[in-house]
């Protein structure tokens, strides 16, 4: 078989299968249950260090 | 030590460049070879004054210095991009206005690409270089990583700006729709784009919160993104390495099809992803609120840049490119609207519980109408690439008046927000000079832009539907001449609007410099004697 042949039909197949596959996960692990919590945790992101940066101490982990 | 190495290093450079000057095959490349050389010249006898003083980077702070010079250069080049697209307006209306005396360098196909690229490249690029810069050191509580890395992607975008420009007036261009600059100042880019990665990256991996705010992921796609499709886009080969013609190595329909995916993703990586980061950070900061829906804005991110990369085909509906793969485009450009619409819809509702505030801030007005108009022109693209509408309106104004509503509303707009809320905040000023300014800012360029979307709609559809008028007979009843003449009053119309446009970011421009110069400083940063850099 050719080389675009080949390609191609990985294309269709297995390729086309893993990223509809990776869309799907991360739309589940979007709604993980104590995401909510997180991620208003996360979105708050632009109202701390708005002067300086965060010393070693203030550093979250 | 490392002067030294860049003393040598700049000393070759600029050897090198008069070299190539000396041996120049055409004019583009003799000036630009001209340019390297005064401009590395220069930075050798800078730098040789400077040896033995170090610049100091304290991590305490945040480099700002570099963001400020990106909004002055933002303003800048916005104006200048704006003023060049006025007037190929008016060139169109009024042919008189390609002068005679200019023929061959400042005629409309010479000056187009140099608008196109000024108000992509220059203006939104260097909002984006900025406006990331400023968005990564806060959501990281971290310095920009890579010390003056940060100084050298900034000046070397602004290289890169000036030799693409000059090229395009002296006739150095791939003739590649917004890829027009030749084979070595896409090297050049390239350089400065891997510094751009690696401060941009550099900064994330050092950050002191544990996760990574949703606009550094747009602004991160936008920046991988934009190297793949600028690599593969521009994969050509020099004549001569001493001459500016290079031959590009896909051949015929895979070129189209290159190009397109190319250009449809400067559409929706540059100008809608690294945009997208702008509207994820600022419209929260100026509305004092915390984006609507962040496991929103998560799957907004991920099914943009999974649906995006595949929209360019509907570039090329009935060309020599097969149904399936403009079929394939056309169906992803349509699927694309669902992502765009719950991008806007989180911008929006962010102002949910403080809609008060579009009566008293204007600048949070201008965000909110530039989400307005990424609604509307996500809205209208996918509908463009349908191929039963793309017969009528492709090669037709239709598409101009597309594209502006997108980059004068989504993109200026937007833009013209983050510019009003960093000035004062970089220049350490309690508030901006003048709001009324910002209101009258506000009206000419929404107006300006309803005009010229407005006008190219009518011209558009006009000159869609007279090309294919056919008389009983089956003869076509108009010649190209008469839709041109048909289109004059349109053309008007449509200057205006840019007209409008430009004043109105004029009147920034003189806004932002009284903000800085003339508005009261902000004491209590200062009493904690905040360091100038």
């Amino acid at each position: 078989m050719e080389t675009y042949s080949l390609l191609r039909e990985f294309a269709d197949s297995w390729m086309l299968l893993f990223l509809f596959a990776f869309f799907i996960g991360i739309i589940l692990w979007v709604f993980r249950p104590g995401a909510s919590k997180e991620y208003r945790e996360t979105a708050d992101i632009p109202f701390r260090h708005q002067d300086k940066p965060a010393t070693d101490e203030e550093a979250r982990t | 030590m490392v002067n030294y190495i860049k003393l040598i290093a700049l000393g070759l450079i600029t050897l090198l460049a008069m070299m190539a000057a000396n041996y120049a095959r055409d004019v583009a490349y003799l000036v630009h070879a001209l340019i390297v050389t005064a401009v590395s010249g220069g930075l050798f006898i800078w730098t040789l004054r400077r040896v033995g003083t170090t610049v100091s980077h304290p991590q305490d702070e945040y480099f700002d210095s570099v963001v400020r010079a990106g909004v002055i250069a933002t303003a800048f080049w916005g104006v200048v991009g704006f003023l060049a697209g006025v007037f190929i307006a008016f060139q169109l209306a009024f042919p008189a206005l390609n002068f005679e005396w200019a023929q061959g360098y400042a005629n409309f196909g010479r000056l187009r690409p140099l608008h196109t690229s000024a108000v992509i490249f220059a203006f939104g690029g260097n909002a984006l270089i900025a406006t990331s810069f400023y968005v990564v050191q806060r959501t990281s509580a971290a310095r920009l990583w890579g010390g003056n890395l940060g100084w050298f992607v900034f000046w070397g975008y602004q290289l890169f700006i000036v030799l693409a420009a000059t090229g395009y007036l002296l006739g150095g261009t791939q003739s590649k729709e917004y890829a027009e600059p030749e084979w070595y100042v896409d090297l050049w880019l390239t350089v400065v784009w891997v510094a751009y990665l690696a401060v941009f990256l550099g900064t994330i991996i050092k950050r002191k919160e544990p996760h990574i705010y949703v606009a550094n992921w747009f602004y991160l796609s936008f920046i991988v993104t934009v190297a793949m499709l600028h690599l593969v886009n521009n994969a050509t080969i020099p004549v001569s390495i001493f001459g500016s013609k290079s031959v590009i190595v896909w051949a015929g329909v895979q070129d189209a099809m290159t190009q397109w995916w190319y250009g449809h993703n400067a559409v929706g990586f540059f100008l809608t992803a690294g945009f997208l980061g702008m509207m994820y950070y600022f419209i929260p900061k100026q509305a004092e609120r915390p984006v609507f829906s962040y496991k929103l804005s998560i799957i907004h991110f991920w099914a943009l840049i999974f649906i995006y990369i595949w929209a360019g085909p509907h570039h090329l509906h009935y060309t020599a490119l097969p149904d399936w793969a403009s079929t394939l485009g056309m169906v992803f450009s349509v699927v694309l609207w669902m992502p765009s619409w719950g991008g806007m819809i989180n911008g929006l509702m962010t102002l949910s519980g403080a809609w008060d505030k579009l009566r008293t801030d204007p600048v949070i007005r201008m965000m909110v109408i530039s989400v307005g108009f990424y609604g509307m022109s996500t809205f209208e693209g996918p509908m463009m690439s349908i191929r039963a509408v793309n017969s009528l309106s492709h090669y037709t104004d239709w598409t101009i008046g597309h594209v502006h509503s997108g980059a004068l509303g989504w993109n200026g707009m937007i833009t013209f927000g983050a510019l009003y809320f960093l000035v004062p905040v970089l220049w350490k000023r309690e508030r901006l000079y003048s709001l009324t300014l910002v209101s009258w800012h506000f009206w000419l360029a929404t107006i300006g832009i309803v005009l010229y979307a407005a006008s190219m709609w009518v011209t558009g559809i006009m000159e869609g539907l007279m090309w294919r008028e056919v008389d009983a007979n089956g003869f076509l009843v108009n010649s190209f001449a008469d839709t041109v003449a048909a289109k004059f009053p349109m053309y008007v119309v449509r200057g205006l609007g840019g007209l409008m446009f430009l004043a109105g970011a004029v009147i920034m421009c003189y806004n932002l410099w009284m903000t800085v110069r003339k508005s009261p400083a902000k004491e209590s940063s200062l009493s904690v004697a905040v360091p100038a850099e």
